[in-house]
């Protein structure tokens, strides 16, 4: 026993900084954040009477918190389902090294290392909502502009301004910045794929399609569930994007829970915005969890 | 660890078949390059309008030319956007240097104890580290700033750099775990037996190994700080924030000089793209291990 102690006592010494550190930042505060998010602090006088789960019932029962729900799963199924599809088809294009492959990956991918703020700059001019058919339509930018003047003006549309289907135009950009991301993943997964199972496949008489089809592709799906986890955990804290396009983080439109939990912290609304906070994390973590312990599992076989 | 099932290769040596139809590859082979050159175009437009519009001047306001070349190139946007952005950069930078080097020395230890020499429960902290790297810091906001004022660590820069290396610990432990798991561990077994305790065995047989790891790690640190806007929103103003604060301020507002901010918006990303076109294979590196396994 002693001589155990002697060996992992030091090891544990070693990583008891990063212990310490984690369990107040990370543990310490989500507890104390559901304590604040059960309190009646909803204004910045530090006067905190615990009312139990009144928050989130209130905030369950809010037209406009259901609508930043309602906001973020749509946001979350266009951004995945971009993601998967562009990241996919290009890492499929490129997985045989051919001539300029090296390129064409660099190219995709380099969006991933701006930041949102910079990109939202140039994507809140790109996704402007004037259309040239409409009043006031000769000062029309952007995308529209674009589509107008190479005919397919028919494509117009006002993007994120629209109650209903704007925050859908906010996956747009963040489907540019990160499906060269999910390429690299894919790309990644199909290095991991044995050439003999190729071969095997390819003396067996499998055509080229059906190589791909039944055994390519199925050996794929631990990197896709991958790419969703990590896409979906991004949609659902996708913050800095939506601030920098839509200058006014009271807009209705594009009201998703982490633009709602700021609007709430910069009106002082201590209580309700923490319990915005918990209810994202229990959202990521209906996502990661299972994920974190699937991966545990797999590195123990 | 993975096991490999495959059956060991055969060594069968078929020759290709010869290309049958020579002319249908061809018209494939244009049509893959095409579709390639169109994702690229498509990919570098706001890179274009970026570029284009930063050297506009007010002879070149007209909406209907907004997607040509300037018909001048003017550096007035520049000019606005450095002088803004200047004092900002400096910050930024004072910021995320030490805030990589610092996280990055803690996850290499963490790394090297966590992969390397095991103790109890050794799995479970991992995997509760690892969770710090998932949540959505909206989730301990509120009580964190209360915690940094308790602390009476000032807002701006040094609340964000205890901020960065906190939170980068998790990622940090992660890529450097997955990175000494291919340390054989014969070279760690063969300093025990020569009773190397774990400092020695961390400075003479880990730490010389660890350059590739150090540089996915700092890549990754230096462009997460770097492009964080979440944090600094909170725990920093235009006069003692970071760079994209300062520019979040530059571009924001219902009347934007679009030309000083597309060229904000390009100066603040210079330093990344710097770094990601000279160190791209290890920023990709870095990327990978967002995915856990790796």
């Amino acid at each position: 026993m002693f001589t155990k102690i002697r060996t992992w006592g030091p090891a544990l010494a070693l990583i008891s900084p990063t212990i310490l550190l984690l369990g107040i930042f990370v543990y310490g505060l989500i507890a104390q954040n559901v304590q604040i998010s059960m309190t009646n602090q909803h204004t910045s006088l530090p006067r905190a009477d615990f009312v139990g789960l009144d928050n989130y019932f209130r905030l369950f029962g809010d037209a406009d918190f259901q609508h930043s729900l309602r906001n973020l799963l749509l946001l979350t199924v266009v951004f995945l389902a971009g993601t998967l599809i562009l990241g996919f088809l290009w890492a499929w294009i490129l997985e045989r090294p051919d001539f300029g492959e090296g390129f064409f990956r660099s190219v995709y991918l380099f969006p991933m290392a701006v930041s949102f703020i910079a990109s939202g700059v140039v994507w809140r001019w790109l996704l402007s909502s004037l259309q040239t058919d409409q009043p006031g339509g000769e000062r029309t930018t952007g995308l529209n502009r674009l589509l107008e003047s190479i005919g397919l003006g028919f494509l117009q549309n006002s993007w994120w301004s629209d109650p209903n289907w704007g925050v859908a135009a906010i996956a747009v950009p963040a489907i540019w910045q990160l499906s060269g991301y999910v390429m690299a993943l894919f790309l990644a997964g199909f290095r991991g794929i044995p050439d003999e199972l190729r071969e095997a496949a390819r003396i067996d008489g499998c055509s080229e399609w059906k190589l791909y089809r039944h055994v390519i592709f199925p050996q794929l799906s631990p990197v896709m569930l991958s790419a969703v986890i990590i896409i979906g955990h991004m949609s659902l804290k996708l913050f800095d994007l939506i601030r920098a396009i839509v200058p006014d983080a009271n807009t209705y439109d594009i009201q998703v829970p982490a633009t709602m939990m700021w609007v709430k912290y910069i009106g002082s609304d201590y209580a309700d915005s923490a319990a915005i906070g918990t209810i994202m994390l229990i959202l990521v973590a209906l996502v990661v969890v299972p994920y974190l312990v699937y991966t545990s599992r797999q590195e123990k076989r | 660890m993975a096991t490999s099932t495959v059956p060991p290769p055969v060594e069968v040596s078929t020759p290709r078949a010869p290309a049958r139809s020579s002319g249908r590859q061809k018209i494939n082979r244009t049509l893959k390059y095409a579709l390639l050159l169109v994702f690229v175009v498509i990919v570098l437009i706001p890179a274009y309008v970026l570029f284009i519009t930063s050297f506009k001047g007010p002879a070149d306001a007209d909406p209907s030319t907004a997607w040509l070349l300037p018909t001048t190139w003017e550096t007035a946007g520049w000019a606005k956007a450095w002088e803004t952005l200047a004092p900002a950069l400096g910050r930024t930078f004072a910021l995320v240097i030490p805030a990589s080097i610092i996280s990055a020395m803690l996850g290499s230890m963490n790394g090297f104890v966590l992969s390397r020499w095991r103790f109890p429960y050794a799995n479970v902290v991992f995997t509760l580290i690892l969770f710090g790297m998932f949540i959505p810091y909206q989730a301990v906001m509120i009580p964190l700033t209360q915690l940094m004022q308790g602390l009476n660590i000032p807002n701006g820069i040094p609340s964000l750099l205890v901020l960065h290396i906190v939170y980068g610990l998790p990622i940090c432990t992660l890529i450097f775990r997955n990175y000494y798991e291919s340390v054989p561990s014969e070279l760690i077994e063969a300093a025990r037996m020569d009773g190397a305790g774990l400092l020695r065995t961390y400075a003479s047989v880990i730490l010389p190994v660890s350059a590739p790891g150090f540089v996915v790690v700092l890549i990754w640190q230096f462009t997460s700080a770097w492009n964080d806007y979440l944090f600094a929103a909170f725990f920093s103003s235009g006069s003692n924030g970071p760079v994209t604060i300062a520019l979040s301020f530059l571009a924001g507002g219902q009347l934007t000089d679009y030309a000083a901010s597309m060229a904000g918006a390009l100066i603040a990303s210079l330093p990344t793209l710097i770094v990601y076109i000279i160190l791209g294979k290890y920023f990709v590196g870095g990327l990978m291990s967002g995915s856990v396994k790796g």
